[in-house]
């Protein structure tokens, strides 16, 4: 791995920048050099939110990601028409296909369609639809292990809320299968 | 200790608690708002307090208040913030108290936007506030020297007794990165035999002003602030010199900034052209010595973000020696690394 740089994107309450913050844990647990940069503005609930996640084997340089993107995981259909054309020849994109109908325009990128919010409905809890995207790009890129995204969300989550992770670890499991 | 996962500002803020900053006090402003937020949730927990002011001027005044009794103090804010404090600042370096002031900086002028910019180079250098002072100011371009400045920033205004600027974009506020905390290096510092803690009727009150309305006093105080400020650049100047011993084409790049460069650099150096970089980490004093350590440099870039302040500086410390480009972007946007190495070849073409 030289360097996963992945642009993480929905509206605001889809968990994308706690789904981004997971991953960033997770990497900096693998003593992986790692940098989290969210986008901020005058924005309202419900508007659109995004991060930037690099995790690399060498120290992280810019933590902006322009068009260099190795992955992009977008939860509406506003962040696939804005991230798209981020991503490099040959990147992952990810697509939560339960909000989003329309298909990728790319050719020359590898695009997965997810369910995410169908999935996470199935398996009791709407809200998880992140983590099972995070699921689904963990098994294409395997930057991070499951379980270390596991060991993230204890910390993250704090005692109170261990109740969670099995629901949260069944989430990333069939978010996996969904692009096995 | 353990790295932990932090964004920018509340590490700023933890970092300062670690330096034994007691009291903070401020006015909310994006993009540094978790700053002080962090504050009113962990100075009780010490023992310390957190208050806010009913303005920047009255922050800035209690920070002069609060230096005023020996106490770490520090204060935080954005661009036109910061403005607002510069009265106050002049003050405390007239008055020569010790305190911490964070400018995670914002476009300009005016209220301009909220998104990361530089464009107060010329307010962190050149005293934004009347009369002859200066100030130390860092600028960090990773969470972990934010960390380890704003600690150090505490040792270094209480050694000198001056108030010490660390400025960061909104970048460097709004992301994460592991962090650790370290002890730093252990400096000698004075007694503060200067502070107001009460005489108990054993010895002649204290007096902080910054008032000498006879001329030849003044002077007096001036001659003595210029020997301390010319201690600061002997002592405490600092900058990071990457790639520069093969580098034709050499960058000036500061904060953020340098890390986009750093980029650039890698991309350039990969098509074999020989680029490096001199990151200032203090911008006063300005590393005027670096300029001397690039023994292939044909040209110098500097790359701001902000229309060009820095280039002044890189100017003065280049003494005629090399052409100097310029490449900025402002108002919140951020320069890419193809941007600058195309202005890098563009640069190198010409000098060929």
């Amino acid at each position: 791995m030289a360097a996963e740089k992945v642009i993480l994107a929905g509206f605001g309450g889809q968990g994308v920048m706690s789904m981004g913050q997971l991953l960033t844990y997770a990497g900096m647990i693998e003593n992986k050099n790692v940098s989290w940069l969210p986008s901020y503005g005058p924005e309202m609930r419900g508007g659109t939110a995004n991060c930037a996640v690099i995790v690399s084997d060498t120290p992280v340089g810019s933590p902006i990601i322009t068009n260099d993107a190795t992955a992009a995981i977008v939860m509406n259909l506003p962040s696939l028409v804005k991230f798209e054309g981020n991503l490099i020849n040959g990147g992952n994109l990810l697509i939560n296909s339960s909000l989003i109908t329309q298909k990728a325009e790319r050719e020359d990128v590898k695009t997965y369609y997810i369910p995410a919010n169908e999935i996470a409905g199935e398996i009791g809890n709407s809200r998880v639809a992140n983590i099972v995207m995070l699921g689904a790009y963990l098994e294409l890129t395997k930057v991070v292990t499951v379980d270390s995204v596991i060991e993230a969300l204890k910390k993250v989550f704090g005692p109170d809320k261990q109740h969670l992770v099995p629901l949260n670890k069944e989430a990333l499991e069939r978010g996996a299968a969904a692009v096995k | 200790m353990a790295k932990v996962l932090m964004k920018g500002n509340e590490a700023i803020g933890a970092a300062a608690i670690k330096a034994g900053c007691k009291y903070f006090f401020g006015y909310p402003i994006t993009p540094q708002n978790e700053l002080p937020e962090f504050m009113s949730r962990e100075l009780p927990k010490i023992g310390g307090a957190f208050v806010q002011a009913e303005s920047e001027v009255a922050a800035i005044n209690m920070i002069y208040g609060g230096a005023g009794t020996g106490a770490r103090v520090m204060t935080s804010s954005s661009s036109p913030g910061i403005a607002l404090k510069q009265e106050g600042i002049s003050y405390i370096a007239g008055a020569e108290l010790p305190c911490v002031i964070v400018n995670i900086s914002r476009g300009g002028p005016g209220l301009g936007g909220i998104q990361p910019s530089q464009a107060d180079y010329f307010m962190s250098t050149r005293g934004g506030g009347n009369g002859d002072y200066r100030h130390l100011c860092y600028a960090p371009a990773t969470l972990q020297e934010a960390v380890d400045l704003t600690i150090e920033a505490f040792d270094v205004a209480d050694q000198y007794r001056t108030p010490v600027i660390v400025i960061g974009d909104g970048m460097i506020g709004q992301m994460m990165e592991p962090v650790e905390f370290n002890e730093p290096t252990k400096r000698n510092l004075p007694e503060k035999t200067w502070a107001t803690t009460g005489t108990e009727g054993k010895r002649k009150p204290n007096i902080i002003n910054s008032l000498a309305l006879d001329p030849a006093e003044l002077e007096k105080h001036n001659i003595k602030l210029d020997n301390k400020y010319k201690e600061i650049e002997a002592n405490e100047t600092r900058y990071e010199m990457y790639k520069t011993e093969d580098a034709e084409i050499v960058f000036v790049a500061y904060g953020t900034t340098s890390r986009i460069v750093k980029n650039t650099i890698e991309a350039l150096r990969a098509e074999g052209i020989k680029a490096g970089l001199i990151r200032p980490i203090t911008l006063w004093p300005f590393p005027n010595k670096a300029f001397t350590e690039i023994p292939a440099a044909k040209a110098l870039l500097t790359v701001e973000m902000s229309m060009g302040q820095m280039i002044d500086d890189v100017k003065i410390a280049n003494e005629g020696r090399l052409p100097i480009h310029f490449y900025g972007r402002s108002g919140g946007m951020i320069p890419s690394p193809e941007e600058i190495g195309n202005k890098a070849k563009e640069v190198l073409g010409g000098v060929k």
